[in-house]
């Protein structure tokens, strides 16, 4: 409570935007009506297509601009493409989207080895600034996973020479 | 040029890749002067937004010199140095004229539920954000701003996306004088919501969180009472403890998908991703809220299900709003806000980092380690 200024009006700026009509109603939305005029707008020109860009079904078409990063290729893309048959309202829709991002990332490894580069997963992880900052945070994770590890190697090894 | 690339969940480096080309009339390539990595930037990090790709580069806070600009590109003018809204948005569609600069109906073929957003997945437009040496800025002269003479670059980057969304969430909550507010979450949103609901004439500002010195620096910057979370037995018995059994009038999401708090909610949000994030902050702000109060959210969620308790926004009659800021509607009143000294984003940033470093400023940034607020890239050009 000590930081709560006793007299709020003594805080720099206060109330300099206060709006009691805003309570609470549309005030984000500057109201035209214009949906009542109907939803159709002057487009802007229509970027080319030069990659493989999908859609969402519920839209007719691509918008007027968008991103041309990283198209869909390979698992991950055909993934994406399936994914993109089903709309926003759907699991079928996000759920193979997740699996595709996952399968991208071992793609993405196959596409450094390929190309001559072992990736540094540990620099790629920021761990040389965990060392730095929080070097007995560092440590502990390793040893809790190395120990978690351990563990479940000599239970499964357990399993194996029981069921022999 | 020098850009940050995606490899995946935690993983993410600094790459060569080709400048971007004008690909539409109205694009301008823009040399870039400072990124931020933000808060909403952790979500694809840390792999809970759909369709993040493995090579793209993140970034939607960023500041930079125009250095080409399409045919249709008529205001904005090479060498401008500009800072540029995180929304993208063509200014035309029936959502933009409304104000909804978040809502572009022009700018992400992907997904109707949200505009396009630089950087930020797929999901989002799949373009390639601002944490690189060059960016390519669609709609250049819709949402763009010059940066007035004399404006710390520092402070402009910081009205790309922070600022104008706590200012947005402290509007959102319609905020009548003498009402009391409370802010879940003391990252950067959350510290500046919280300075920012004195403006709208609170009477009374809380913030809570779980990270001490983000707590502490609440504190004096907004200033505010700010609480850990962990040292009350149940937050939202201490906020009705607090407002006489009745509530807050007030509650803000400052917090999103990675809130911490419920082990129900890390699980199924942040571990299994079967819902669009932890709503631990939503779930606390609802239950905080008093009957006819109003929930402001800006925390950014995914776009599947949540577990939220939406019987009690029912029955309590609460209001909820919630949107991506619309930057370009706010920027005039934020810009003089800075220039009259009223608000001072840069006091907010607490790393300078080089754009070479990006793996371990996303991992400063994203474990909290040597007491991070709000880290920047700065591109090679940029430091010299």
């Amino acid at each position: 409570m000590e930081h709560t200024p006793k007299d709020p009006s003594q805080v720099l700026g206060w109330g300099v935007d206060a709006d009691p009509k805003n309570d609470p109603t549309y005030p984000m939305k500057h109201r035209t009506d214009g949906e009542h005029a109907g939803y159709s707008w002057g487009r802007p020109p229509r970027q080319p297509p030069t990659v493989e860009v999908l859609h969402s079904i519920e839209r007719s078409d691509l918008t007027s601009a968008f991103g041309t990063s990283t198209p869909p290729s390979g698992a991950s893309g055909a993934l994406r493409r399936f994914a993109f048959q089903y709309s926003e309202s759907s699991y079928g829709h996000w759920l193979p989207l997740m699996l595709a991002d996952r399968v991208g990332v071992a793609e993405g490894v196959l596409n450094d080895l390929k190309n001559g580069r072992v990736p540094n997963v540990l620099a790629e992880r920021g761990w040389k600034a965990e060392w730095k900052h929080d070097r007995t945070g560092l440590v502990r994770r390793i040893l809790v996973r190395g120990i978690l590890f351990s563990a479940a190697v000599a239970y499964f090894r357990g399993k194996s020479t029981d069921s022999r | 040029m020098l850009a940050m690339n995606y490899r995946g969940p935690h993983r993410v480096r600094i790459d060569h890749k080709p400048v971007p080309e004008i690909l539409h009339p109205q694009d301008a390539i823009v040399r870039v002067t400072r990124s931020c990595i933000c808060g909403s930037d952790l979500h694809l990090y840390n792999g809970s937004v759909p369709d993040t790709r493995v090579g793209m580069t993140f970034g939607h806070e960023f500041t930079g010199v125009v250095e080409q600009v399409g045919p249709g590109v008529e205001k904005l003018k090479v060498g401008d140095h500009v800072l540029v809204p995180f929304n993208i948005a063509c200014g035309t569609c029936v959502f933009c004229q409304q104000g909804l600069y978040g809502n572009c109906h022009e700018s992400n073929p992907q997904a109707t539920a949200v505009g396009g957003i630089y950087g930020y997945s797929h999901t989002a437009g799949g373009y390639d954000g601002g944490q690189a040496e060059y960016v390519r800025v669609p709609y250049a002269d819709v949402s763009p701003a010059v940066i007035p003479e004399g404006m710390d670059p520092d402070d402009a980057v910081l009205l790309t996306d922070v600022v104008p969304t706590a200012f947005q969430a402290a509007e959102m909550g319609g905020i009548q004088t003498g009402d009391t507010v409370v802010v879940f979450g003391a990252g950067p949103v959350g510290i500046m919501a919280a300075r920012c609901a004195w403006l709208f004439g609170a009477g009374r500002v809380i913030v809570i969180d779980c990270v001490d010195y983000r707590l502490d620096f609440a504190r004096t910057y907004a200033p505010c009472e700010a609480y850990d979370f962990r040292s009350l037995e149940d937050p939202v018995v201490f906020i009705k403890g607090t407002t006489e059994s009745l509530g807050a009038d007030v509650c803000i999401d400052a917090v999103g998908a990675e809130a911490a708090g419920s082990a129900l909610q890390t699980v199924l949000g942040r571990k299994l991703l079967v819902q669009g994030g932890s709503a631990t902050a939503l779930h606390w702000a609802i239950n905080s809220v008093k009957k006819g109060g109003i929930v402001s959210i800006v925390g950014v969620y995914g776009p599947v299900g949540t577990h939220v308790p939406i019987g009690n926004v029912v029955n309590k009659g609460i209001t909820l709003r919630a949107n991506q800021a619309s930057v370009k509607r706010l920027l005039p009143r934020l810009i003089e806000h800075v220039q009259n000294g009223i608000l001072d984003p840069k006091a907010l940033i607490t790393h300078r980092i080089p754009l070479e470093d990006v793996s371990d400023a996303y991992r400063i940034f994203s474990a909290k380690l040597d007491d991070c607020i709000k880290p920047v890239l700065m591109p090679p050009s940029a430091r010299s």
